[in-house]
């Protein structure tokens, strides 16, 4: 039986010179921008003053991500709304999609999820910088502590700082790659069961995987929310300075 | 000792990270309770911090098991 491993090898569909073949994820990347746009614009299609279902799900889904910008940013966050809604809807339709049978899930991959941490991670640190120029550093230094622990402190917090791309990547693709080789163990252990007692057997991880495959959805949004909720937190940081 | 061995024995290791992963899922889990049944108002707010801290913590849980990967697999 193939290793549960195996569903996150990365194949190219085409092939191009020097490196930039179109693989398996970049389709699914691709398909996920389709869809969450054609959720959007075709819910919003119509107007109406009245929202029918399909606009009330892409409204209360761009409500849900204006309340998290107002709650953890302020009104100082409503010019990066398209940024963390864009980075929400990437991060949830990857997620979300990957649960598709025979889907590839493209957050399951490290060098994904940190390209977008790093983006998030440079983007808020410039915008510390441009907003407060030098003055940004004293994020550095904790307000109320004693003058003789700043050696101690300052070097802790510089570390915790640069370690939030590492935290918030990994936390992603962890979480993903944990979810959905899981599910493959799971599966696996239909035929091993199944095999030695004549198909009873089976029953159980059949059952298990289908509870599995409704939290991982449960997980697929929560960690979609985590990723944005934490890039709200480090904007805020950057805009507010502790 | 047999390198596989070892690494058998330093993936189930790497598990005992589990340890505190559960007690604070269980600590989180256990002061929603206790503050959604003080204060049944405040279900919506806890709820959405509750879940957060959930997921912070359960990363912690993942980073073990993505250690006892790279043990077992590379």
């Amino acid at each position: 039986m193939a290793s549960p491993l195996e569903q996150f090898t990365i194949k190219p569909l085409v092939e191009v010179p020097g490196g930039f073949d179109y693989t398996n994820s970049s389709l699914w990347m691709t398909i996920a921008v389709v869809t969450a746009t054609v959720f959007l614009v075709g819910g919003m299609r119509k107007r109406a003053m009245v929202p029918g279902p399909w606009q009330s799900m892409a409204e209360s889904v761009y409500e849900f991500i204006g309340n998290m910008i107002r709650d953890n940013v302020g009104s100082e966050g409503r010019k990066f709304f398209p940024l963390i809604f864009t980075i929400f809807m990437f991060v949830l339709f990857g997620n979300a999609l990957g649960l598709v049978p025979g889907a590839f899930t493209y957050t399951s991959h490290i060098i994904v999820t940190f390209a977008m941490a790093l983006a998030v991670f440079v983007f808020v640190t410039l915008v510390g910088l441009a907003k407060h120029g030098l003055h940004f550093f004293s994020f550095f230094v904790p307000d109320g502590a004693p003058k003789f622990l700043y050696p101690l402190i300052i070097p802790i917090e510089i570390i915790s700082y640069l370690s939030r791309p590492i935290s918030l990547s990994v936390r992603l693709f962890a979480n993903m790659v944990a979810g959905h080789t899981m599910l493959k163990v799971f599966a696996g252990f239909v035929f091993g069961l199944g095999a030695a007692t004549f198909g009873i057997g089976a029953l159980a991880p059949i059952a298990i995987n289908v509870l599995l495959i409704g939290f991982e959805f449960m997980i697929a949004f929560i960690q979609a929310y985590v990723f944005t909720i934490l890039t709200c937190l480090y904007l805020n940081d950057a805009l507010h300075l502790h | 000792m047999e390198v596989e061995a070892a690494k058998m024995i330093g993936a189930g290791l790497a598990c005992i990270a589990l340890f505190g992963v559960g007690i604070g899922i269980g600590n989180i889990f256990s002061s929603l309770i206790s503050s959604v049944a003080r204060n049944p108002a405040s279900r919506g707010q806890v709820f959405g911090l509750s879940m957060l801290g959930f997921a912070l913590v359960e990363a912690i849980g993942l980073f073990a098991l993505l250690i006892a990967f790279l043990i077992l697999f590379t």
